[in-house]
């Protein structure tokens, strides 16, 4: 930590964002508005499109399958992550296996998932939850795993009940870990959502970037964009924001 | 073998054999998953044929050239973030949201400013591996041991030297995993831009077949193709695992 400097976080983030809209404004001119929007054109294309008449629909179309997905895979991949990190073998037979999924293109596996669930919400959300779902699992084994043996002991010793040891050391000591795996789930369950939506379905924001992709409309794709950029930044700062407290919590 | 790795191989068999049941008893609809029999069979009948190796080519070549141009511009980039802590910070949670958002979503964009040709393919490839690089580069220069670099400064090294002599083969097995990220993400990024727009490739023979109801075709180039990504993967992350084990860390 490099306490005493006088650097506020936010005079950072500040600079760091003009910083890039003045890389962004340079490009556009660079290569022509009609090409790259420029920024300020972007934000009231955005304010626009927000204003339709069709924008809320599609907006919590989207909101459903991500927030359902997610709850699949945080409650499934925290379920199935404490299972395999209790379990030495079952983790060890695992994991190789969910590395493999973890970095094959899921997306060429749209077709099977489409097959199975059909054209809608369902495929949408099992294509969310099933990027999603992976690096939490991996990250809760890990963190359920690498819980110090001398932890446990001190606790026995201790008479700790069931209960106790729960609340008192096995939380304390994985959650951190868990923490960060949330953050990437969320990140992926994003993206998954998104992209089923681009494939499997007729409203919802992927649906919109897909056909304004097709239509050769930039400067949706680029409002569009801009959304979700804004907003899965945001989360990922107040996850991190979390992530980095408990980590100064519970420091080993 | 271990007693672990035989499991594994049981299991995977298991659930294939599973499969293969479940589908020759008609308990799935034919229509959706053809049994892993004819996928096999369907996959060697591409191979045998040669039809799809131009496709196959063109796919690893804009990898290839996504990959080594994220690896070098990813490590650039992460000694920069390295060198300045500041910018770090505010972009953290940036990079943090970066997978998030499908950057496939750009290929227009990159249609007009490449043109109608392999390029754009080659950009997405390399917009989606170059932070995974980058965020590995990072971590590996952030992990050198401090007990490390003074002792290179003990020894006067000049910074060339410290570099190629300590740091470098210190953060050697985070380089490494950056290398095999960014190769893994080259290929989604590719085959993604070939699922949504594009007229050769990998990723649009499998959309092609899709769209044509051509069940072997699809089932074939899936299993060509996530068992080469697969096997590839498989192969980088044993050695990497060699590679921690041997520092003793992890």
């Amino acid at each position: 930590m490099e306490a005493g400097r006088a650097s506020s976080p936010w005079l950072d983030k500040a600079l760091l964002a003009v910083a890039l809209m003045a890389v962004w404004q340079l490009l556009s001119t660079l290569a022509g508005p009609e090409v790259l929007t420029t920024p300020l054109a972007t934000v009231r294309r955005l304010a626009q499109l927000m204003a339709g008449p069709d924008f809320g629909r599609h907006a919590a179309e989207t909101a459903t399958a991500f927030v359902v997905a997610l709850v699949i895979a945080l409650a499934g991949g925290l379920l199935l992550g404490v299972g395999l990190g209790a379990n030495r073998l079952c983790g060890e037979v695992a994991e190789p296996l969910l590395v493999g999924l973890y970095s094959i293109p899921k997306i060429t596996l749209y077709p099977v998932v489409l097959l199975l669930f059909g054209l809608g919400m369902s495929a949408k959300i099992a294509f969310g939850a099933i990027h999603g779902i992976i690096p939490v699992v991996l990250f809760t084994m890990n963190a359920v795993r690498n819980i110090p043996r001398a932890y446990l002991r001190a606790g026995h010793s201790m008479r700790l009940t069931r209960r106790q040891m729960f609340v008192h050391v096995l939380v304390p000591a994985s959650l951190p870990e868990i923490v960060t795996g949330f953050r990437l789930g969320f990140s992926l369950t994003l993206l998954g959502t998104l992209i089923g939506e681009m494939f499997a379905s007729q409203r919802g924001i992927g649906y919109l970037l897909i056909k304004s992709m097709e239509n050769n409309d930039i400067d949706i794709i680029v409002a569009l964009a801009l959304l979700l950029v804004s907003l899965a930044t945001a989360a990922s700062w107040l996850l991190l924001g979390l992530e980095r407290r408990l980590h100064g919590r519970f420091a080993r | 073998m271990t007693r672990a790795g035989r499991l594994r191989v049981a299991l995977v068999g298991l659930l294939v054999g599973l499969l293969e049941l479940a589908c020759r008893a008609g308990w799935i609809d034919p229509v959706a998953v053809i049994p892993p029999t004819r996928m096999v069979a369907g996959a060697w009948r591409l191979l045998a044929s040669g039809q799809y190796t131009k496709d196959i080519l063109l796919t690893l070549s804009n990898v290839a050239i996504a990959c080594v141009l994220a690896v070098a511009s990813g490590f650039a980039g992460g000694w920069l973030l390295y060198k300045l802590p500041r910018l770090r910070r505010a972009a953290d949670p940036l990079l943090a949201s970066y997978y998030s958002v499908p950057t496939f979503i750009f290929y227009p964009l990159f249609i007009v400013l490449f043109g109608l040709n392999r390029w754009p393919l080659v950009a997405i490839g390399f917009v989606f591996a170059v932070v995974a690089m980058m965020l590995s580069t990072l971590q590996g220069f952030e992990r050198v041991p401090r007990v490390l670099r003074r002792t290179a400064r003990a020894m006067r090294l000049s910074t060339t030297q410290e570099m190629i002599h300590v740091v470098l083969p210190a953060c050697a097995p985070h380089l490494f995993t950056g290398v095999k990220l960014a190769i893994v993400y080259a290929f989604i990024g590719v085959i993604a831009g070939e699922f949504v727009l594009s007229g050769a490739g990998f990723g649009f023979q499998v959309a092609f077949a899709y769209n044509s109801f051509d069940n072997p075709t699809m089932y074939g180039l899936m299993l060509l193709l996530l068992g080469f990504v697969g096997g590839l993967n498989m192969l980088l992350y044993s050695w990497e695992r060699r590679m921690y084990l041997r520092r003793g860390g992890r």
